[in-house]
């Protein structure tokens, strides 16, 4: 069938795309960035599209929006933008569809707003570039879209600045910003994944009710298949390039064809009801013990009135047993960081004990903490960040412990065992981070903090930078670690789907206090706290009401 | 912002004082002094000699010396001249218009060419102009300036005749157009180094800016590419470069020593040359003053610039 019978049969198509092949530029790990990739956004439908990382899907979003980067070239295909073919269109005329037929909202909203301009002046703008208006127009025009996405005082939120704004409320400008048209398409990237959950779960439902009020059609791209099962009308999976599967979300998501499918549905974490087999240990005396710990951060000056507050953390108290694991759960600014911090000591408590091993050391100096640091390991976020590109693998896993008197053979040694218990190949001692992928650095940042045969790791988001594949290789990782090795942790994560995955007992916290701390049976099936209850409920895809899509395919 | 102010000159006043403790240590240390070029005098005797470093205060130890000026100069008094007798303030005041003139008139010439080449270069990345404007800072930094300054005399002056060789003015012809005349060179040889300054960091800055994901949301909301670049990359290119225009800013009153060498130009930095050739400490220590408190000035104003501009430090 032509793409041209095609759309006779089917008017009810906002977005076509046929075929679409775009090319990277020479030398990069793929000739292809999207290669033949076909599919049809239906009027008044959501479509997601989902892949992890390097999939292709926002260069796919990129090019229907005519804003692929010069290197890179749309080779064949078609894109027809309702009705128009915008493959080969000049500049202009692209320009001319932007905002106007077919808008977009990006990952982080904290970035995608311009610093320097009031948010009025921002929404004016998306107006004002198609010359649609009068400013007393625009103006009203502006309010009533600041209204529409539920922003509060709507009259002063047009006078604000972005910076004085959180990051759904940006979101929430960015929305209205790609509205101001009324276009007939909305293309979303990412549109949540940078936000809280309760903050998710917020957008998710405002882009569902404008969509539906509106008759627009959303493109959805996303890495979650929470989300998809949350919102999706239909799906386009796509692995390296290419669309491996396509169709109705619920035939996806309950019966998908392909293995990649298959695969990243079954690596999607999910609240279990049932608690964590505990690993068998021999000695039960908690390795860590926290009592009353209080952390306030100040700025400004008390004196010139401008000091600024910040209970950071406040009167947290819990214990965590030896291979046991401690998940801390809490949104952004819940003090969750502050807290790993504190007790690996790279911040000082202003009270309160942290026994480890029956010694406090909350009050212990430097030079007195030093010996101990060796038994607290951490393990961090950001994979690429946090190796030091100029050392090879093997120098980043044994500077530490010969700066600690270990003899450099053994170092070398203890290394290349490490390496193979978390699935590397000991060639890998010789090689520099930047030849390795997220996952495998992750794994070369869990061996690092194993050097030390520590008695606690702190995980802090330790797998929240990586595809869901790989998060669940690496969950298993410390799994199996934590049974072999019976180290006790304590995982930080926003993500109570993750934490219930690896946790014996959760501890919620908001507002730097912990506000309910229980196995994951608890906190999930029997919330005590109406902020968990809240928590729990603003997971995408796994809300109680109607089938359960996602967790009948597993 | 009160508070913020208060501390800066608070923290200004300390470092003025290191300043000149330092200056006036580092001269002192400098072998021969004031009363050396008198030495071989043969119409000076040893009475004459000491007679004189009596009147001016040089037979007392350094530390004396050293309070003796800090305490005159929190009074206002800079001190006189060693070498014409004329008030510090009065010999400096005498060349800071001549410095002005060009440095100021090269700053403006270098900030607005270096600020489109930058912005052209960056949103023209690898493009021929790109690359022209790349080489063509690299030439302008790696070759001295006398040598640009040589050239164009030889050119300009020597073959074409077009332009005076040196001097601010004709003696006779005070017009305006006669200072134009005489500013066009030096100001143009000065400008060229600052060019390409000024044009590799705006590249920088630009291409900072245009790789920010608020860019992509403009381009998104269908803006021409005009508006994208001059409403939204080059506003939040140029925060940083206002930092920069803040730590040059002294030197537009301080002088180039070399191009006013070159082009005999009444300027600052040809009296400080002059000043430690003679050993004329006040003047000296006066022009060090001077230039401390100008660098200390100009950081503070591109600080409060910033601020103002910035709405995420303005209303913090």
């Amino acid at each position: 069938m032509t793409a041209k019978t095609d759309r006779k049969a089917e008017p009810d198509v906002a977005l076509s795309v046929r075929g679409l092949t775009i090319s990277l530029p020479k030398g990069m790990e793929r000739v292809h960035a999207a290669e033949g990739v076909s599919f049809d956004l239906r009027r008044g439908q959501i479509l997601c599209v989902i892949g992890e990382s390097g999939s292709g899907k926002s260069v796919t979003a990129n090019t229907i929006m005519g804003l692929l980067p010069k290197a890179i070239r749309i080779t064949a295909g078609s894109i027809r933008l309702e009705g128009r073919e915008i493959v080969g269109m000049g500049p202009e005329a692209l320009r001319g569809l932007r905002g106007r037929v077919v808008s977009m909202i990006f990952q982080d909203p904290l970035s995608a707003l311009n610093p320097l301009m009031t948010v009025g002046a921002q929404i004016d703008e998306a107006m004002l570039a198609h010359g649609v208006g009068t400013p007393t127009s625009r103006r009203e025009r502006a309010i009533e879209l600041l209204t529409e996405v539920g922003l509060p005082d709507p009259e002063l939120m047009y006078h604000q600045y972005p910076f004085r704004l959180s990051g759904g409320q940006r979101q929430r400008v960015m929305i209205a910003m790609a509205l101001a048209l009324e276009p007939s398409i909305l293309i979303a990237d990412e549109p949540t994944t940078a936000l809280d959950v309760t903050t998710q779960a917020q957008i998710l439902k405002l882009i569902r009710d404008i969509q539906a009020r509106k008759g627009m059609s959303v493109m959805f791209i996303t890495h979650d298949f929470g989300v998809v099962a949350e919102i999706a009308d239909s799906v386009v999976v796509m692995e390296k390039g290419r669309v491996v599967e396509q169709g109705s979300a619920a035939k996806v998501l309950r019966t998908p064809d392909h293995p990649y499918t298959r695969r990243l549905i079954a690596a999607v974490p999910h609240l279990t009801g049932v608690d964590r087999a505990p690993v068998p240990v021999a000695d039960t005396e908690p390795v860590i013990r926290v009592r009353n710990l209080v952390k306030t951060y100040r700025s400004g000056s008390a004196f010139l009135r401008t000091e600024r507050i910040v209970p950071a953390v406040q009167d947290v108290s819990f214990e965590v047993a030896p291979g046991r694991t401690l998940g801390v759960v809490g949104e952004s600014g819940s003090g969750k960081s502050s807290l790993g911090r504190l007790l690996i000591k790279l911040i000082e408590a202003d009270s309160g004990q942290i026994l480890f091993d029956g010694q406090d050391i909350a009050p212990l100096p430097e030079a007195g903490f030093r010996s101990l640091r060796q038994k607290i390991q951490m393990i961090f976020q950001d994979p690429f960040a946090s190796l030091n590109p100029r050392m090879t693998i093997g120098r980043i896993l044994t500077v530490g412990p010969v700066a600690h008197g270990m003899s450099h053979d053994r170092a070398r040694q203890e290394a290349r065992t490490l390496l193979d218990q978390c699935g590397m190949d000991p060639g890998a001692l010789d090689r520099y981070p930047h030849e390795f992928s997220g996952g495998q650095r992750q794994r070369i940042g869990i061996a690092r903090a194993l050097m030390f045969k520590p008695r606690l790791l702190i995980a802090d988001e330790a797998v929240s930078a990586l595809d869901v594949s790989i998060q669940a290789q690496i969950l298993q990782l410390l799994d199996r670690i934590q049974r072999d090795t019976g180290v006790s942790m304590i995982f930080i994560t926003h993500d109570l789907r993750v934490a219930s995955q690896i946790c014996d007992q959760i501890a919620v916290m908001q507002k730097g206090r912990i506000v309910e701390q229980g196995p994951p049976s608890q906190i999930f099936l029997d919330p005590r706290s109406a902020y968990t209850r809240e928590l729990v409920a603003a997971i995408p895809g796994e809300s109680p009401r109607g089938p359960h899509p996602v967790a009948a395919a597993n | 912002m009160t508070a913020f102010l208060l501390k800066r000159v608070l923290q200004s006043l300390v470092l003025l004082v290191i300043v000149s403790i330092i200056g006036f240590a580092v001269l002192n240390l400098i072998p021969g002094g004031p009363m050396a070029q008198y030495a071989l005098d043969p119409g000076m005797t040893q009475d004459d000699m000491d007679r004189l470093a009596e009147q001016l205060g040089l037979n007392r130890p350094i530390w004396v010396q050293y309070f003796d000026w800090a305490w005159r100069m929190l009074q206002g008094d800079w001190g006189t001249s060693f070498r014409d007798g004329n008030p510090v303030t009065t010999v400096i005041g005498r060349h800071v218009f001549a410095t002005f003139l060009l440095m100021g008139s090269s700053t403006v010439i270098a900030v607005a060419i270096g600020t489109w080449i930058g912005i052209r270069g960056a949103t023209h990345r690898y493009s021929i102009f790109d690359y022209a404007a790349t080489i063509g800072a690299m030439v302008a930094l790696s070759i001295p300036t006398f040598w640009f300054g040589l050239i164009g005399i030889y050119v300009f002056s020597l073959k074409l005749g077009w332009l005076p060789a040196g001097s601010m003015y004709t003696i006779g012809d005070g017009s305006v157009l006669n200072y134009l005349h005489h500013l066009i060179m030096p100001s143009t040889v000065l400008a060229l180094v600052h060019i390409a300054i000024w044009s590799r960091f705006m590249r920088a800055s630009t291409l900072d800016a245009i790789s920010q994901e608020f860019v992509k949301t403009a381009r998104a909301k269908g803006l021409s590419e005009r508006r994208v670049i001059m409403k939204h990359v080059v506003g939040n290119a140029l925060l940083p470069m206002i930092t920069l225009a803040g730590v040059q800013l002294p030197s537009i009153l301080t002088g180039a020593l070399v191009t006013e060498t070159v082009f005999t130009w009444p300027g600052m930095g040809r009296l400080f040359l002059d000043s430690l050739g003679y050993s004329d400490y006040p003047v000296v220590m006066g022009l060090l003053m001077f230039s401390a408190i100008l660098t200390i000035l100009g950081n503070l104003i591109a600080d409060i610039v910033v601020a103002l501009v910035d709405p995420r430090i303005r209303l913090a």
